[in-house]
């Protein structure tokens, strides 16, 4: 078994799932011989013919209500947005039509799609290009949102959500398309809806997601040189909220921090430290903490790393918890 | 074909085709177009007098509560009737909120069109069963909807087509200029059935495009394109029904605008006088479709009194069967909330639904 990248594995997903149901088809810019920007649908187009995998014109509220017509017609379009701000002119084919047909139909119609939207930062993109969109998806009841933090998830979380009989937003996070490890191609179905303890440890527990978890398991390796024991909850799926893996990981080490890069003021992280405080307050000893990027615009390249939680300010955070069973002060 | 041909045989004609002036005399502005068949023609008529009777009957239901709101078609009869017409059971109709009558024409139950606007449910019938795509309220999301299905259609090899209805308004926004546009690459079987009523809401169309008609904004796509006159139903079907069968047989998407005129205000909650001068409106019942129609039948002896007496009693009836569906309360069940929010149930869902349930439990028990 030889090691392959995220993109690659989100790659195998689609061939796979193309090959295995006739009624997968992928569409979107540039997908076709280009194989998307990101090399994301590289060869499918040539490995299985324009029916399968083409593109279509640049307009991408057309791609989505395009791929919903489609998918009330009988097949499973994954349809893919350039990049995450770029998804805003479907916005709202995805909030009034992707999340609400079977409610509105009341079962009589299905729409099992999935929109694939590379997202988030770290690549030192211009504007427009990094956004962290999660927050106006998971607000939609009727979607389901993952993001994959590793390339065994890319490929996991893919193929399930192509089966996934629910319209699913499948958010990319480009900055870890490169990042690789050994990937098994059998699936167990267990991705979807679940999150997973990445790395176990008994004082404090990070959570995050997507481009996050690799940057809260460089933390934890990191806690380990000031007697931390620090544990990794990856979210996986961010819509449904796996309460349980959560919670229980609280309530065993007492603490919490939330990462992620998106603005912090009414963003997906207050949603989940809502949740951990109602869930666990008899065993927190500190309040669940935030550590997200700033509110504002996705800023400039170069300056960027003043936006993206690091080791350091989630470090800093993790302090803040205070280890003596006194309680944190806000803001200190 | 050379571009130039092409773009010639785009072309809308240069006058709304028409067989019938507005006193119902039969006129010669209709091209290649031929008349239908009369007894597509007496279907029509009785159609049209049955979706006006239903469009009134609506109407009052609004002023006695029944009904939260209603867009009356009185006036667009004759698009509506013949967009149901013009197609088969296999073929797929997206309508409107304002295109009720055409799902009376398709044969759809008056209590199942309306529970979306008494505000039960957002669709009250099967939409895979009927092939009615839900009523559209977010204006003209629906047009690429009907280019995406045609084209699922037409890749398994089924002969149907799409047909969508759109508003002159709606045309201004994005969503149909992508769908004619994805509709001319992909070949797509689908008709765009623009009715221009005159008005978006308070709008009137010169403030809404300066284009000679909207029927040119297909030709830049690649659409063929018509105009028709949309009071003579004898000209909306024969263009329909020419459109519909230029889709199905695989010549890709057309584009028809019906002029025609909104007789009622937008909505029963809208008041009409504040933007638009009531002479206009009666200039426009001058020009009404059901009795132009019924004129030129009767003229031509396809229709007799007693004809139009029973279709008029028929359609008394249907009224009268439209107030007693709605006058019956229907409790929605308040648990439905949680069905079909998802294909696989969600744990919060779960737990909400629990929590209703207890609280209605507590008020009933
Ligand atoms: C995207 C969107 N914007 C605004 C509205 C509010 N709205 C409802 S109907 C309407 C006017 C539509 O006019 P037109 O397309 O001419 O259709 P008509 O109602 O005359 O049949 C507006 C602005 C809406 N439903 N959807």
């Amino acid at each position: 078994m030889t090691e392959i990248s995220m993109a690659q594995a989100l790659n195998a997903a689609l061939r796979d799932a193309v090959k295995d149901d006739d009624r997968v088809l992928i569409f979107g810019e540039d997908v076709g011989p280009l194989g998307g920007v990101f090399r994301v649908t590289d060869g499918i187009t040539a490995d299985f013919g324009e029916e399968r995998c083409f593109d279509t014109p640049l307009a991408e509220s057309g791609i989505v209500g395009f791929a919903v017509g489609m998918a009330m017609g009988g097949f499973r379009p994954v349809v893919e947005m350039q990049f995450d701000a770029f998804a805003y002119p479907a916005f709202e084919q995805i909030t009034s039509h992707v999340a609400k047909l079977r409610n509105r139909t009341r079962g009589a119609l299905s729409l099992p799609m999935v929109i694939r939207i590379p997202y988030a930062g770290g690549i030192g993109g211009v504007e427009h290009h990094c956004d962290s969109s999660e927050a106006y998806y998971t607000h939609t009841p009727g979607l389901r949102v993952v993001t994959p933090g590793t390339p065994q998830d890319a490929y996991d979380l893919l193929r399930d959500s192509i089966d996934s009989p629910d319209p699913v937003i499948f958010l990319e996070p480009k900055c870890r398309y490169w990042s690789k490890e050994t990937v098994s191609f059998t699936r167990d179905g267990a991705a979807m809806d679940r999150a997973v303890v990445r790395r176990e440890g008994k004082d404090v527990t990070l959570i995050a997601y997507g481009p996050m978890v690799a940057t809260a398991m460089e933390t934890a390796e990191a806690a380990k040189a000031e007697g931390w024991d620090v544990e990794v909850v990856d979210l996986r799926s961010l819509s449904p909220f796996d309460d349980e893996t959560v919670t229980a990981s609280v309530r065993r080490t007492g603490r919490a921090v939330v990462v992620h890069e998106a603005a912090g003021f009414g963003g997906y992280g207050a949603e989940v430290v809502a949740r951990v405080t109602e869930q666990c307050f008899h065993q927190l000893h500190a309040p669940v903490l935030r550590v997200t990027g700033l509110d504002i615009p996705y800023p400039p390249p170069k300056l960027e790393r003043h936006q993206l939680p690091d080791v350091d300010r989630i470090l800093d955070t993790v302090a803040r918890l205070q280890w003596n069973d006194e309680p944190a002060v806000a803001g200190a | 074909m050379s571009r130039e041909t092409l773009a010639a045989a785009l072309l809308p004609s240069p006058v709304p085709v028409r067989f019938l002036a507005e006193d119902g005399t039969r006129v010669d502005e209709h091209g290649a177009y031929t008349e239908p068949p009369s007894e597509r023609l007496v279907e029509a008529y009785r159609l049209m007098v049955l979706g006006r009777r239903f469009d009134i009957q609506a109407t009052a239901l609004t002023k006695q509560g029944r009904l939260a709101v209603y867009p009356s078609s009185a006036g667009q009869e004759a698009c509506q009737v013949a967009s149901a017409l013009a197609l088969t059971e296999a073929d797929w109709l997206f309508p409107t909120y304002r295109d009720s009558v055409a799902l009376v024409a398709r044969g759809l139950e008056p209590g199942e069109i309306l529970t979306l606007l008494r505000g039960d449910a957002h669709c009250g019938y099967d939409p895979a069963e009927t092939r009615v795509a839900p009523q559209c309220t977010p204006l003209a999301t629906q047009t690429l909807h009907a280019a995406g299905l045609a084209h699922a259609m037409q890749r398994r090899g089924e002969e149907a087509v799409a047909f969508a209805l759109i508003g002159d308004g709606a045309t201004s926004e994005g969503d149909f200029h992508e769908a004619l546009n994805f509709a001319a690459v992909f070949k797509a079987p689908v008709v765009f059935f623009v009715q221009n009523n005159g008005f978006a809401i308070s709008v009137p169309f010169e403030k809404q495009s300066a284009a000679p008609a909207l029927a040119y904004k297909g030709v830049g796509y690649g659409v063929r394109s018509e105009q028709v006159d949309g009071n003579d139903a004898v000209a909306v079907l024969s263009v329909l029904d020419d459109a519909v069968a230029h889709a199905r047989a695989g010549r890709g998407p057309v584009l028809v605008e019906a002029h025609t005129y909104r007789i009622d205000a937008h909505t029963n909650a809208d008041d009409a006088t504040r933007y638009r001068d009531p002479a206009e409106v009666e200039k426009w019942r001058a020009a009404d479709p059901v009795r132009r129609l019924e004129t030129y039948l009767t003229t031509e002896n396809l229709l007799s009194g007693e004809d139009i007496e029973r279709f008029r009693a028929e359609a008394e009836t249907f009224a009268a069967g439209v107030r007693d569906t709605l006058n019956a309360d229907v409790e929605p069940d308040p648990l439905s909330l949680f069905e079909h929010v998802y294909a696989v149930p969600t744990r919060q869902l779960a737990a909400q639904r629990a929590l209703v349930a207890a609280e209605l439990e507590a008020v009933e028990g």
